[in-house]
């Protein structure tokens, strides 16, 4: 295997993400208490430093590298920055939560980095084995995460969830790959398309195979019925845990979406055009109707996430270029939603108290007007409410399902956005028209979380009002 | 193409000013509050410009800007204005200063979030009526529930969580379904202009389906009987101001709805299904006025009386398609739609006035029931004297603003069938009955207890802002022909275009209206 300049150089930004989480590992070590501070900006500094080199390796032609393993074009330069942007809130967000519990220790980030690390080589991943060696990588450190606050059972609890229902899907993906490898006799990608071109879909063992690629993928994403773990880990696992895993990771579970079913399965469209439709009427119905019963707003998000994630795959099963940039779309702007509303309740939490409950929101207007407004953004984007972004991703995904003559499929995905409106309204309502609880402390923010809470509120609104940029950005990566 | 973007500083205006007023902060009232007034009052001289540099004698859009928003769907920022958006965004810019002043002193709990609100709704509604491009329309259409929700859930009444949600849920659930029909058509055109829309040629089916998405967005939003059950919660919650710009402008925009939308763009389901409409309108304005006369509470009674006022501007519209199927009368049609559009206008000045009415009593004893008020008069005589007037326009006296727009409905339902205009014209009896009654329980007799002799009649405040909407609709009444210049053009080019059937020619065989061999079709 070439270790050359060639293969190096679009690899950077993994290989800067690595050298940081070694650095802060090693770093820990020799930090006093007072110090460990320095853990949270340079790995700030480590996703810049990866962003900015990010920008300065991508464009132009799509280059294969380390013998067709890897892939740098057009989805990975842009998922890659989505997912390092994304990681910087979530870092900034979780600095005060972990700072009050004096937990500013290497572990979180440590362990944040070697997920995002999984994430890019997800992202540009270009055979199946480096998909899972990347899913693997991102899934086994969030494991970890979720467990990372020692003393809580829930937190562990959640975290052995994770683990056993994570691992059985990534088997069930490897079972799917294995599959595919015994009848094509490849598992790079390009070639897998190829080989399937020319046997059609006779072959018995390959439609077979796409099932439990679709299956596995379902359980990374959370999609209905592989879904039981999301709520049960958005509850138990620490707030800034679920930060990171709520956010960046649906951006690479799309990478390993698109990657498997439209890079190398694309010839089977057919097949599994069929199940996504099952799949995303599901969860879009499923994650509606069941998130309005919630009360812990952690649950609630999870089951809002399930019908996100619906909405993606309307875009995905579309099979057409403005199908799949519609999803990328989304799965960018869900990111930066959720990652803003796990924010907000990380600034509504202090030491001691986690806010999770829905009633935790009471007065947020009352208590601070600035935050209340960017909630009630994050929260009418993720209705769809225009002028925000949530809105234009919805249309987009419309759009491609229409276009394919699927109206009916459009026609449930708006009847389950008015239900879903319901609980997002509700939160609103929570923010605005309840007063604050008596012994509600002012809200203690730094001027960091404040500053990075502003750009995540505003970025919803301005996207939406101006989306052409990052459109044009999405529908580059499939032309 | 280079002239100034009239129609942008419209909208965008009172938003930067609502920015402005929420970044002021809550320390000084009185900044937010002259801020607030400032924007509006400049916001409504703006378009006033408008209405000056209107050319009355086309039914070409005007103030036209077009720049592309997301090229890659063709979706531009395009804007425009014709006879029947005009007035409607003048009245818009006009009816949110009163608004603002009525928010002057009652208002205490965050003042500047209040404003900042009405201020941005106001920008958002002028680009409801000026935006044809589909996905803009639908954009600001949303957008305007945002504010309106705020307004509702956190300066309303007891019961408002409930109103507030209940409001945004039907009309989300109504737009929706538009959505989806906006989308097929732009896979039918090409783009998402509306002007495009209106000449797209659509099968019968189509037609249908896409009226009836229509349709649930409007008839939520006018609201239509049966999915008006909203409005009478919306406005005994909502804050005065709220109800004023509910009543006075909100519903209005389901009735633009009709004549940009489904008028123009399916006229064949229209006049395949305008007995549906017909039915539903007559049923507002008999049942709901029935309705009206048993309210205890003032606010529900007034909202009632709205959508019963709103069904005849349904009728005027839908009309048009049974007169224009009688070969023997000739004129009518267009007297059916401006007829309408003189109600919308006219409505929006005496509902907001009611409105304003009833929240003058309201911040004083607060108290909407009928029965803890008793002879106003006799302490209040100024507010008794405004109370009487608009109550009288309400019931449609000639000679206010009331009375033309549904006399000028009732003559071309005549034209069109006898037994119509009997329903729609008995009604009007209804419609003096429970605004009279009302007025009779609250503003005369005998002082009816100590709240009502303590009470303390209008300041110069309270008199400037009722006195100058009696004029305008003393002058609406009187004299309404400019309002009815402005929109002739328009609403004769509209005619032209409904009356003529767009069926491809596989389906000409259904058409109900005109072939398009026998008419000449006017140019979109």
């Amino acid at each position: 295997m070439p270790f050359d300049a060639a293969n190096l150089l679009p690899v950077l930004p993994e290989i800067a993400v690595l050298v940081t989480a070694c650095l802060v590992l090693v770093l820990d070590l020799f930090l006093k208490e007072r110090d460990k501070g320095l853990n949270h900006s340079l790995s700030l500094l480590g996703l810049v430093v990866a962003l900015l080199l990010t920008g300065a390796v991508g464009g132009g032609e799509p280059e294969r590298l380390f013998d067709g393993n890897l892939v740098r074009d057009a989805m990975s330069d842009l998922l890659k920055g989505a997912i390092l942007i994304v990681s910087m809130l979530a870092f900034v967000y979780a600095r005060p939560w972990l700072k009050d519990r004096g937990m500013l220790s290497s572990e979180f980030y440590a362990l944040g980095l070697l997920a995002i690390l999984g994430m890019l080589v997800m992202v540009s991943a270009n055979s199946f084995l480096t998909l899972y060696l990347g899913l693997e990588l991102q899934a086994l450190a969030l494991y970890a995460l979720v467990a990372f606050e020692r003393d809580s059972l829930r937190g562990a609890e959640a975290a052995m969830k994770y683990f056993v229902l994570g691992a059985l899907g990534s088997g069930m993906l490897l079972y799917g790959v294995s599959m595919i490898y015994g009848a094509t006799g490849t598992i790079e990608l390009g070639p897998v398309a190829q080989a399937i071109a020319e046997q059609g879909m006779s072959n018995k063992v390959l439609v077979f195979g796409v099932v439990f690629l679709v299956i596995g993928i379902g359980f990374k994403f959370g999609a209905v019925p592989f879904h039981m773990w999301v709520p049960d880990i958005y509850e138990g696992a620490p707030t800034p845990a679920v930060l990171i895993l709520g956010s960046a990771p649906k951006i690479a579970a799309f990478a390993l979406a698109v990657r498997m079913l439209v890079d190398a399965m694309q010839g089977l469209h057919s097949d599994w055009q069929d199940m996504l439709v099952i799949l995303s009427v599901l969860s879009l119905g499923l994650g509606n109707l069941v998130a309005i019963a919630q009360s812990n707003i952690k649950r609630m998000l999870a089951y809002s996430t399930i019908s996100h994630v619906g909405f993606i795959f309307l875009g995905l099963l579309a099979g057409s270029d403005q199908g799949n940039a519609a999803a990328m779309f989304y799965s960018i702007v869900y990111a930066v939603m959720s990652a803003g509303a796990f924010g907000i309740l990380i600034i509504l939490s202090r030491n001691g108290f986690d806010a999770e409950r829905l009633e935790d929101l009471k007065g947020l207007n009352d208590r601070d007007s600035w935050y209340a407004a960017m909630m009630a953004l994050v929260m009418f984007s993720m209705a769809g409410v225009p002028p925000t972004v949530g809105f234009m991703a919805k249309l987009l995904v419309l759009e491609a399902v229409v276009r394919i003559d699927m109206v009916w499929l459009a026609l449930v995905a708006v009847f389950f956005s008015i239900i879903g409106a319901f609980y997002y309204l509700r939160v609103v309502k929570f923010i605005y028209f309840d007063k604050p609880a008596e012994n509600a402390p002012a809200l203690v923010t730094t001027s960091g979380v404040r500053v990075a809470m502003s750009l995540n509120g505003l970025a919803l609104l301005a996207l939406g009002l101006f989306p052409a940029a990052l459109l044009t950005l999405c529908q580059s990566a499939f032309v | 193409m280079n002239e100034f973007p009239l129609l942008t500083l419209t909208i965008w205006l009172p938003i930067i000013g609502g920015l402005v007023v929420l970044a002021n902060g809550e320390k000084s009232r009185d900044i937010a509050r002259w801020t607030a007034l400032a924007f509006a009052c400049v916001t409504f001289l703006v378009s006033l410009g408008l209405w000056i540099g209107f050319d009355a004698s086309t039914a070409q859009m005007q103030f036209v800007e077009r720049t592309p928003w997301i090229p890659t769907f063709n979706v531009e920022y395009f804007l425009g204005v014709d006879g029947i958006s005009m007035p409607l965004i003048v009245l818009t810019t006009f009816i949110t200063i009163f608004v603002v002043i009525a928010g002057w002193e009652v208002i205490a709990y965050k003042q500047n979030q209040y404003l900042a609100a009405f201020l941005i709704m106001e920008g958002v509604m002028v680009g409801v009526f000026s935006a044809l491009d589909a996905v803009l329309f639908y954009v600001f259409w949303e957008a305007m529930l945002i504010p309106m929700f705020i307004i509702i859930g956190v300066w309303g009444g007891p019961n408002r969580v409930y109103a507030t949600i209940k409001f945004f849920l039907y009309t989300f659930f109504g737009s929706v379904f538009m959505l989806i029909a906006l989308i097929y058509m732009y896979f039918q055109s090409g783009s998402f202009s509306i002007l495009d829309f209106q000449s797209l040629q659509l099968g019968m089916t189509a037609q249908i389906l896409i009226f009836i998405a229509f349709l649930m967005a409007f008839a939520v939003k006018v609201p239509m009987f049966p999915v008006h059950t909203w409005l009478p919660d919306a406005h005994v919650e909502a804050p005065t101001g709220g109800s004023v710009i509910l009543a006075a402008i909100m519903l209005k925009i389901g009735g633009y709805g009709f004549l940009r939308f489904s008028l123009p763009i399916t006229p064949d389901a229209s006049a395949s299904l305008d007995w549906l409409i017909i039915a539903l309108s007559l049923i507002a304005i008999v049942y709901i006025g029935f309705v009206a006369l048993v309210q205890q509470d003032m606010k529900k009674l007034i909202a009632y009386s709205s959508i019963a006022h709103m069904g005849f501007v349904t009728l005027g519209f839908f009309v048009v398609f049974t007169i224009l199927a009688n070969p023997a009368v000739s004129s009518g049609s267009v007297m059916g739609i401006e007829g309408g559009m003189v109600q919308m206008i006219s409505h929006g000045f005496i509902s907001g006035a009611l409105f304003l009415c009833v929240g003058v009593l309201y911040d004083r004893v607060h108290s909407r029931e009928i029965a803890d008020y008793g002879g106003v008069i006799n302490t209040m005589p100024w507010f008794g004297a405004f109370m009487v007037y608009f109550a009288m326009a309400n019931a449609g006296l000639p000679g206010t603003s009331g009375f033309v727009g549904e006399f000028m409905v009732i003559l071309a339902t005549f034209r069109a069938d006898f037994w119509w205009s009997f329903l729609a014209a008995t009604p009007l009896i209804l419609a003096a009955a429970f605004t009279l009654w009302m007025v009779k329980r609250v503003v005369f007799g005998e002082v009816k207890n100590e709240k009502v002799a303590a009470l303390a009649d209008l300041d110069i405040r309270e008199r400037i802002n009722l006195g100058v909407l009696a004029a305008a609709v003393l002058a609406l009444g009187l004299w309404p022909a400019p309002l009815m210049n402005v929109m002739h053009a328009t609403v004769e080019n509209l005619v032209a275009q409904v009356s003529v059937c767009k069926l491809p020619e596989a389906e000409r065989g259904e058409c109900l209206l005109a072939r398009p061999e026998s008419v000449a079709v006017a140019a979109p």
